[in-house]
């Protein structure tokens, strides 16, 4: 199978990749672009470790072709925040003990970004339910998704304190 | 005293020590996605592996052509066993003292079983390659029933073994036996049995299961042809081990050979062992001279690394009529699958099943376990539990509620009367472990009065009688439980894995500046060693712990130690770390003497410093003390601040807990609704009650995944019925409760610091504690023993049976 040209959009930046058609997302993402926050745990859309953002919805990147995603605004964990400015979900989850292993966070995070954005102002119950296509074997959940709900007052106080 | 100068208090805080929530040093690079794990590793001219697997569980392998694979674009190579067999590595040796096919050696024993090895450019190229293996195979019968592997006429699985009577655990009794292992006291406890008031039996089955943990086994391994050295990355919990594993079977001297376990995405047991994986990528990259990669997925995991549990436990319990127990009985057959791959210490094929008295004071008891050989994986890795201790604790606490129901008892009070008491530690249990300490009774009436133990027992009544009525279909179950574990193995007298001892270690060099690096045998999967462990050392040696790096992980710079799992990091790398830290001390009390030209004797250590005795004005602080051992000549020390640390523990730790689980089930759809967990926990001296408590809370979503679902589960035929996470159960945020949290300190008396460990105690006690809740709902009607997972499904068939449907 040979390889095509393709134009993906990532983290602000246009990438030329060369991919055959069947290669998946993830590992363009991973072994192409060296953005190795996605991480790899099922590649059978499960888990979720995968997640990233594509045209402001949460997506398993395990699970799509990078041809399919030509021309696609795409986010993952690496264009959320910097180390001199994290994002305020990067703040509390670290504040809140919301990771052990860490290798399910970048698409927990990733996943949490989008919810809050769809709905800023979520129930634990909400919480739970949006962030349920995205496992994590060590924490419970609980502490993810007390990191998730102080992480939603933040942002909603310091909208308010702008307006 | 200076007004400015911080107070005690301010001192011991900014110390960030022993008890402080300190957050985690590790989490700035995982919130940012810049950990750095085995399949983020990507070195010049790095070739991807893949397995030919078999479709059989139980076949003979008659052919295997390589030629059309030879041909995909991007394959360089194909490994079959006659290619390792020259070099002797078609079969490696086990954690158990058995041995295992790398690659299938003429025939398969489980479905998955490696049959070849294709090396390629790229994993895509490598999964062509592995497409175009052709295998013909001659299916045999299969056997995936413990008790029928025992039957006379069972096929013979094991032909290797054939005529080899004795095993590497003492005589074997049939062609699909591996071993016999027995404690306690066989003929004084069946004449307990036999002059008892009350004796209870049953079966009770811990159904085989899988660890999973997020990310799964992988390596790279790269051999330096120019330097004859050869690396290993892997997702290794012991990397030591696997160096010298590695050097044993290869003959690559062991300074030729550096393992190192990057970021490890959870183990929980899956990556104790040795896999074919490895083995395959150390030969290939030796063939290749280039580094070559492995990395299961999902599938490969669950099918073939690693399985957890499967142990059948027959027992009996002996009790008088007023509910003393008088001895217990218990006879095990251990299914291990086609090769006994336990990652167990050597004299302990049954790993610590022999802590099955649990909480209870029993004075007679007998344990005999058989292990047996079926078709299907090898494993039987201690998943997130000391070894084999989570099966030990499901059987008694089952088998004490077994007791209540024969009674007629209450089971908080049942319990209660045959405590282990608080004056009797240290304990001798009947079946050989000296259990260091404990205060059970304290911390049961702690989380009985916590949950409202007696008004749920009365609305339980209630709603039975409700339910009778025919005003509701809910049913309220209250699961109970108290465990005590065993872990920190362990002392080097009783406690080895081939050979090897299994001490820990710990070496600190304080840097001239007053901060530090110390590395220690062990490596941390999530459990935030970086953060504790510095922790334990700024207690120690009052420096702040954010000034100490923690490393561990490579073994050409970290001292040898047996890693982590089995909870045994805190319990022996923690006390290795705080007695190395002491050795620093020792040198900085003669150094601060030597500057505050006092003797020895004439200083005293309080918080971060060495303080004249009555004249607290004269000190030197450890960052002092650092700076001069570096830059003074003192007459009769040497130069430099370090300190190395081999700790043998003396005894095991035996952490321990209660925990309530309060259970609303649905009679007709067999669903369940966690309504309160509250979970006790006593480890000893906790270091950082945040990481206690997360550790709690993710052991106990184990445990409930475990009670409430998951399986791997087999058909007639040898097929893994849950090889993927569609059917393999994995609670998500939305089916997890919200869990309530507690504690009591009892000191570990022979660790340095009286921690004990904590990280495995809520997989122990979770898992009992909801099936309890289950059996208890159904109680009342005559329930007695079900065995998990306890899906939906099975419950409505626990419902069904007892006639309430109608």
């Amino acid at each position: 199978m040979g390889k095509q040209h393709y134009q993906i959009n990532v983290n602000g930046e246009t990438k030329d990749v060369l991919a055959e058609p069947r290669e998946l997302l993830i590992h363009t993402l991973r072994e192409q672009l060296d953005l190795t926050g996605p991480h790899i745990g099922c590649e059978t859309s499960h888990c979720g470790a995968c997640t990233v953002d594509i045209d402001g919805k949460s997506v398993k990147s395990c699970t799509v072709f990078t041809a399919q995603v030509a021309g696609k605004e795409i986010t993952t964990i690496e264009g959320l925040g910097t180390p001199d400015e994290m994002h305020v979900l990067q703040e509390k989850f670290r504040e809140h003990h919301g990771l052990q292993c860490g290798y399910c966070t970048p698409g927990m995070i990733t996943r949490a970004h989008r919810l809050l954005q769809e709905n800023p102002n979520p129930t634990e119950e909400d919480v739970r339910f949006g962030m349920s296509g995205n496992l994590c074997r060590c924490t419970g959940y609980q502490n993810i998704v007390k990191s998730i709900l102080a992480a939603a007052a933040e942002m909603n106080a310091s909208k308010e304190a702008a307006e | 005293m200076n007004d400015m100068a911080p107070s005690r208090e301010e001192r011991i805080e900014g110390l960030k020590g022993l008890g402080s929530s300190r957050k985690r040093v590790e989490d700035a690079r995982f919130t940012q996605g810049k950990g750095n794990y085995v399949d983020d590793i990507k070195l010049p001219g790095m070739l991807f592996g893949d397995f030919v697997r078999s479709p059989f569980a139980h076949a003979r392998v008659k052919a295997i052509n390589t030629e059309a694979a030879m041909s995909v674009p991007g394959v360089l190579a194909v490994l079959t066993a006659k290619d390792l067999e020259p070099l002797g590595l078609h079969w490696m040796p086990t954690l158990a003292g058995d041995k295992q096919m790398v690659l299938a050696d003429g025939k398969v024993l489980f479905q998955g079983q490696e049959v070849a090895y294709v090396v390629a450019t790229d994993r895509y190229a490598a999964a062509d390659g592995c497409e175009a293996v052709e295998v013909e195979y001659e299916e045999l019968p299969v056997v995936v029933d413990p008790f029928k592997a025992l039957e006379d006429d069972a096929p013979v699985l094991r032909e290797d073994l054939e005529g080899k009577m004795e095993g590497a655990h003492g005589p074997r009794k049939h062609h699909n036996h591996i071993f016999t292992w027995e404690a306690g006291e066989k003929e004084a406890t069946e004449q307990v049995l036999g002059s008892a008031e009350v004796v209870a039996e049953e079966m009770v089955y811990y159904h085989r299961t899988h660890p999973c943990p997020l990310e799964p086994c992988g390596c790279v391994a790269s051999m330096d042809k120019v330097n004859g050295k050869l690396t290993i990355w892997g997702t290794f919990q012991a990397p030591h081990a696997i160096r010298t594993v590695v050097s044993l079977i290869s003959g690559i001297e062991e300074h030729n050979i550096r393992v190192i376990s990057p970021d490890i995405g959870g183990g929980f047991g899956n990556k104790v062992g040795a896999y074919p994986g490895y083995i395959c990528s150390a030969v290939a990259s030796i063939v290749t001279g280039k580094p070559v990669k492995w990395i299961e997925d999902r599938m490969d995991n669950l099918m073939t690394t690693a399985f957890a549990r499967d142990y059948w436990m027959k027992g009996k319990i002996a009790a008088t009529k007023e509910g003393k127990i008088t001895g217990l009985w218990c006879h095990t057959t251990a299914d291990h699958g086609g090769f006994d791959a336990c990652a167990d210490p050597t004299k302990f094929p049954a790993g610590f099943m022999n802590i099955c008295t649990g909480s209870y004071d029993i004075p007679t008891a007998y344990l005999a376990v058989d292990g047996v050989y079926t078709n299907k994986a090898p494993g039987g890795v201690a998943y997130r539990c000391s070894f084999r201790v989570t099966e030990a604790a499901y059987f008694i606490e089952r088998m004490i509620e077994v007791l209540a129901i024969e009674l007629g008892m209450d089971a908080a009070e049942l319990r209660r009367i045959n405590f282990i008491k608080k004056e009797q530690f240290p304990y001798q249990s009947a079946l050989g472990w000296e259990y260091d300490s404990g205060d059970y009774h304290t911390a049961w009436d702690k989380a009985l009065d916590a949950v409202g133990y007696d008004e749920l027992r009365k609305e339980q009544a209630e709603r039975v009688e409700a339910f009778k009525r025919g005003e509701t279909r809910k049913l309220l179950g209250i699961g109970l439980t108290h465990f005590t574990e065993i872990v920190g193995a362990g002392p080097v007298k009783n406690c080895d894995i081939l050979g090897l001892g299994m001490f820990d270690s710990c070496e600190i060099r304080i840097h001239p500046t007053g901060s530090a690096i110390a590395r220690l045998g062990t490596i941390s999967q999530g459990q935030g060693h970086a953060t504790t462990f510095a922790q334990i050392l700024a207690s120690e040696i009052g420096l702040p712990a954010d000034s100490i790096t923690v490393e561990e992980g490579d073994t050409d710079t970290a001292p040898y130690g047996l890693g982590t799992y089995g909870s045994r990091s805190t319990p022996v790398a923690g006390a290795a770390t705080a007695m190395a830290g002491r050795k620093i001390r020792a040198k900085a009390q003669m150094i601060a003497a030597y500057l505050l030209e006092v003797h020895d004797d004439d200083v005293e250590w309080d918080v971060d410093r060495f303080v004249v005795k009555g004249n607290p004005e004269r000190f030197k602080t450890m960052k002092e003390i650092a700076f001069a051992s570096y830059n003074q000549a003192i007459p009769g020390i040497e130069p430099g601040l370090e300190a190395v640390s081999y700790y043998d523990p003396p005894n095991m730790t035996y952490p321990f807990g209660a925990y309530i689980c309060v259970m609303e089930i649905d009679v007709d759809t067999g669903t369940h609704e966690i309504r309160q967990f509250y979970a006790l926990d006593d480890c000893g001296t906790r270091i950082n009650p945040m990481i206690i408590e997360g550790q709690v809370h993710g052991g106990l979503t184990e445990a409930l995944a475990i009670a409430m679902g998951q399986e791997i589960a087999y058909d007639e035929m040898g097929n893994v019925k849950t090889g993927t996470l569609m059917d393999f159960f994995i609670p998500t945020a939305w089916e997890t409760p919200n869990y309530t949290t507690d504690y009591t300190t009892t000191p570990s008396p022979h660790h340095p610091i009286g921690a004990k460990g904590v990280g495995e105690s809520p997989n122990v006690g979770g898992v009992p504690a909801f099936s309890n809740a289950v059996h208890d709902a159904f109680r009342a009607f005559g329930l007695r023993q079900s065995h998990m997972p306890h899906d939906h499904w099975r419950i409505w068939k626990i419902a069904n049976s007892l006639g309430l449907h109608g």
